[in-house]
């Protein structure tokens, strides 16, 4: 007995700590509608600045002077990432602020090491609560029952400002209807400073409240947020109450999973929420309209003008000429660029045209790159049929996840598919009999036919750029219009007889082979595979690639990927090269809030008006 | 027509010319006074806690060969690169090594699965990989290959020297916690594997496996504390071991309790906990400035007067693999790979922490580890009552290493 309740007291404890920053999080997604990637950058920032703080005041007041500082502290950065970034590129497309909080992340990953030191940080514990307390027997830190009071208390105090006062008010309207209150003359450019503000307070809050427990370190920004986001979505985006109980059920059923089953805390949340999706489509206190905002119908794509196939021809002639250059590694990154490039197509295939953005393309991508690797060890199949079964096993995922996927939308639909790429991520880091678990599968090397650089690049070239050109060749088929007419409008499509759902399906699966394809040549050109190819890191990069490069050209991921390979494989050479890497992604977003696409289509539009009539 | 074959025969010709000093490089690096060029890749972002002191590590004693002329006459250059802490990106980065700036040989790595990734390519490539930090026992067993040696003792090797500890102490019933991945749960087994071979009344009653960085500490202090156990055998390190250490002393977890602890006495585990750091722990790790042989002596000065602070496990890993490299580069008869893979073959190494070696039959080198307690000298953290377990006595023999190895090789 005393020993569950123990256990039930330490989940709520954990909770508290979730809470705080998932709080923000939800605050900051319903009123400005950014998924805020840096979140888990401001509650690492929180716990650093804290940890300098209460080393530095003394004592039981400094301590929680210092805590505050720190969240205060927090709420000023995030107020400069809102005014310096954000603000320029709310009109983007949707997502794009994604990719722009990336960048800061990085940026903020360095300047930590910079300030504080690659050592991990153990902070004093919080004076007069550094002791157990014994309840029905069982030793309780006092710290914990502190959180168990401070996050009720939090969650009392933000139900007060949000309908105590007109603040509040606001707030709560413009996450219902942000243009209604954009019309009322509410200064949004306040509203949106302040909010930003409010969620950086308290992830900072979360953070400082952190030293207590555990020593702050450089990986605590990544560690977190994808428990956080499962929190926000669980509880329905925009729903502080909600981000309060799905913290309760996700730390509670934690506390309790390591007793029965102690390996599943690495996939548990996201089961939880995979489940929860599927019952309740918006999270336990959402709504549909919290998904996400409407989105703008895009212009119809055209077909390429003559000149445009031409260029096109001619980059693949020059990349067929390549070999002729290679100086031993160009071939590798020339490699490297058309697996990037198919995998982002994929991906824009399935948000640009399908209008599903996916957090958890990776998972097809890793399907493919393992069946293929399977293929050849446990089958001894040899390259090119072991190939074939990349994409067949992507497709068999994409049909089964996609199954449940699109029958969700926006912002929800992307926490499914990431739910789905982590359980397979678990599954893939689990089951060592047959993955091989973290050290991966080695051994995966190209038949001897095509052993030679050269070949397997042609076979790369081959069979990415046949992947390209059916992507583009679907888009313009009839199908490809069902698609965009149903990303642009569902209830229209619907209205004239098309079966959307079955459209998507078929979408998501079509997407989900391709970037299998992508895993099978990627494997063969690596040698070897490992859990990392279905992680959240993977899919992000995905993103990055599509939004880089223009969601509304089907150019556009072709684009993304290459800056972005390129970019990456120069950048880490140098030293600080995440906050270089951080700071180019900022310049592009800020530069060309339409992506590279956009950016050399308005380029070639100027070209064209400066020609004479 | 036949214009345009003109010009595209003149621009393969161009080309040509073009590659033709890549093509002659091999030969011009061969000139006496050239440097030799050495490939390193490591996780510098992801893991800089353990990155950096290793860095400065082989940084001094690269500083030490050059000013002492070199290799034979040429010094050594070092291309360093990051691998971001994905193996995708470091096989990349090690082709480019290889391939494009012709380094001779390519050592590093700490993840396992880095590790193993690039042994993997070094085995495709032949190329000679010295594996510097990577502890999975993989890496020379179950998947090693010719191409590949290991510098540090391995999981079962570390966790044999804690076994003998172990089986010393009157615990029976023993609970174990280790990151829930590769080498956390080849750790645990080591561990049970040879305790029971030591002591075969040992019980294993209860296990928790935190996801890597992760952990729940609350929760998995009182899943262990419910077993009532007598022993507890710890592999969580860095934030996770701070965690546990913190909610496990909180509990009373560790009171009247043998707890035995992989890596916890290195300086990068161990000096973060400060005051908190628990007394009385069975560890490996690395005493830093308590090692007082003259060799060591030496190098640990040299290492302060540099870098202004006290060597880590990581210092000295990264300044072994470079003696490493110069005993090898010093007598191999060519910088060919044939002929370094023939000297590796039972080369034998003087280093701060002593002479070792590199067995022919596992590639793997004798160097050993530090066996101690954990205590509190003048409020910091030390390891106390360490002495050194040389690698070779924890090493199966090397009729059983073989039968570890694939046969195809």
């Amino acid at each position: 007995m005393g020993f569950y309740f123990a256990q039930l007291l330490t989940g709520l404890a954990n909770a508290s700590s979730l809470f705080l920053i998932a709080s923000g999080l939800s605050i900051i997604f319903g009123v400005t509608r950014v998924v805020n990637f840096a979140h888990g950058s401001l509650y690492m920032l929180g716990a650093y600045m804290a940890y300098t703080l209460v080393t530095t005041l003394p004592g039981v007041f400094g301590f929680w002077t210092g805590v505050l500082l720190a969240a205060a502290g927090t709420a000023v950065v995030g107020a400069a990432i809102e005014i310096l970034i954000l603000r320029r590129i709310y009109n983007s497309p949707e997502l794009f602020q994604l990719v722009a909080t990336f960048g800061v992340v990085l940026i903020v990953q360095d300047a930590a090491l910079h300030i504080w030191g690659s050592e991990d940080l153990l902070g004093p514990r919080a004076p007069m609560l550094d002791r157990a307390v014994r309840i029905f027997g069982e030793p309780i830190p006092e710290y914990d029952l502190a959180l168990i009071v401070i996050g009720p208390l939090v969650l009392g105090l933000i139900w007060l400002l949000f309908h105590r006062t007109r603040w509040g008010v606001l707030v709560r309207a413009a996450t219902q209807d942000r243009e209604m209150v954009g019309a009322l003359g509410v200064n949004q450019r306040l509203l949106f400073t302040s909010t930003f503000m409010v969620g950086s307070f308290l992830a900072g809050l979360g953070g400082a409240l952190q030293v207590p427990r555990e020593s702050v370190n450089l990986l605590m920004d990544l560690n977190i947020i994808g428990e956080a986001f499962v929190v926000v979505v669980i509880g329905g985006m925009g729903s502080v109450t909600g981000a309060f109980v799905a913290a309760v059920i996700i730390s509670v059923a934690n506390a309790f999973g390591v007793l029965v089953f102690p390996q599943i805390s690495m996939v548990l949340p996201f089961l939880v929420m995979a489940i929860v999706l599927v019952v309740r489509p918006y999270g336990l206190f959402g709504t549909p309209a919290s998904a996400h905002g409407a989105t703008v119908p895009e212009a119809p794509l055209r077909a390429m003008p003559p000149a445009g196939i031409a260029l096109c021809a001619a980059a693949v002639v020059a990349a067929a000429l390549l070999p002729l250059v290679d100086d031993g590694f160009l071939l590798v990154l020339a490699i490297d660029l058309l697996v990037a490039m198919l995998f982002a197509a994929s991906l824009h295939f399935l948000m640009g045209v399908g209008g599903m953005v996916s957090f958890g393309h990776a998972a097809y991508f890793g399907l493919g790159a393992y069946a293929a690797a399977l293929a050849v060890r446990v089958l001894d199949l040899p390259m090119l049929a072991a190939m074939a079964f990349g994409p067949l096993a992507a497709a068999l995922g994409a049909m089964v996840f996609g199954w449940f996927c699109v029958r969700l939308s926006g912002v929800y639909l992307a926490m499914l598919t990431l739910a789905a790429a982590q359980i397979l991520w678990g599954v893939t880091f689990q089951w060592q009999s047959v993955t091989g678990g973290d050290d991966g599968i080695l051994g995966v090397w190209p038949a001897r036919w095509a052993s030679d650089r050269a070949v397997y690049f042609y076979l790369a070239l081959v069979v990415c750029g046949a992947g390209l050109l059916l992507i583009r060749r679907i888009a313009h088929s009839p199908f490809g219009y069902v698609l965009r007419g149903g990303r642009d409008s569902a209830l229209r499509a619907e209205a004239i007889g098309i079966d959307l759902t079955a459209h998507q399906w078929l979408g998501f699966i079509l997407a989900g082979t391709l970037a299998g394809v992508a895993g099978a040549v990627f494997v063969f050109s690596k040698g070897s595979v490992f859990p990392d190819t279905l992680a959240i890191g993977q899919s992000i990069d995905g993103l990055i690639m599509v939004l880089l490069g223009g969601v509304q050209s089907l150019l556009g991921p072709v684009f993304g990927a290459a800056a972005f390979v390129l970019i990456e494989d120069w950048v880490t050479r140098l030293d600080y090269w995440r906050a270089i890497f951080g700071a180019i992604i900022l310049l592009i977003v800020l530069v060309a809030p339409d992506g590279i696409a956009g950016a050399l289509g308005r380029l070639a539009g100027l070209l064209r008006l400066r020609r004479p009539a | 027509m036949l214009t345009r074959r003109a010009t595209v025969r003149a621009g393969i010709a161009a080309l040509a010319l073009a590659l033709a000093p890549t093509a002659f490089a091999p030969h011009a690096a061969a000139q006496d006074g050239a440097p030799i060029k050495i490939g390193e890749i490591n996780s510098y972002t992801r893991m800089a806690a353990f990155t950096e002191p290793y860095k400065k590590g082989w940084e001094l004693a690269l500083e030490e060969i050059n000013a002492a002329g070199g290799i034979n006459g040429r010094p050594l250059e070092v291309l360093s690169r990051d691998d971001t802490g994905d193996p995708a990106t470091a096989i990349r980065i090690a082709d480019e090594l290889v391939n494009r700036d012709k380094v001779v040989m390519i050592f590093g790595t700490f993840l396992s699965n880095i590790g193993l990734a690039v042994s993997d390519f070094a085995n495709q490539s032949q190329t000679l990989f010295l594996a510097s930090e990577p502890l999975t026992d993989a890496l020379i067993w179950s998947k090693g290959n010719r191409y590949t040696y290991r510098l540090r003792p391995g999981t079962t090797m570390q966790a044999a020297m804690l076994a003998e500890q172990a089986a010393k102490t009157d615990a029976v019933k023993w609970v174990t916690i280790a990151p829930n991945y590769a080498y956390g749960t080849d750790a645990v087994e080591a561990f049970k594997r040879e305790l029971t071979k030591l002591k075969p009344e040992v019980e294993f009653v209860e296990e928790q496996w935190p996801t890597l960085f992760k952990i729940d500490a609350g929760s998995a202090v009182r899943a262990l504390e419910q077993a009532k156990p007598d022993g507890i055998y710890n592999v969580t390190f860095g934030g996770d071991l701070a965690k546990f250490v913190r909610e496990g002393s909180l509990r009373g977890l560790f009171d009247d309790r043998v707890v035995v602890s992989l890596l916890s006495g290195e300086p990068e585990y161990l000096e973060p906990l400060g005051g908190e750091a628990p007394e009385g722990w069975i560890v490996t790790g690395y005493p830093g400035f308590d090692v007082d042989t003259p060799e060591h002596k030496a190098f640990a000065d040299a290492y302060e007067a540099k870098w202004g602070e006290e060597p880590k496990t990581g210092s000295i890993v990264g300044y072994n693999s470079m003696m490493t490299i110069k005993a090898l580069l010093e007598t191999a008869r060519s910088m060919q790979t044939d002929a370094l893979l023939e000297t590796m073959e039972g080369l034998r190494v003087d280093s701060p922490t002593g002479p070792f070696l590199y067995r022919p039959v596992d590639n793997q080198a004798t160097m050993g580890a530090y066996v101690g307690k954990t205590g509190l000298v003048d409020g910091k953290p030390r390891m106390v009552d360490w002495h050194y377990a040389a690698g070779e006595a924890y090493l199966p023999s090397e009729a059983d290493a073989l039968k570890l190895r694939p046969d195809s090789q």
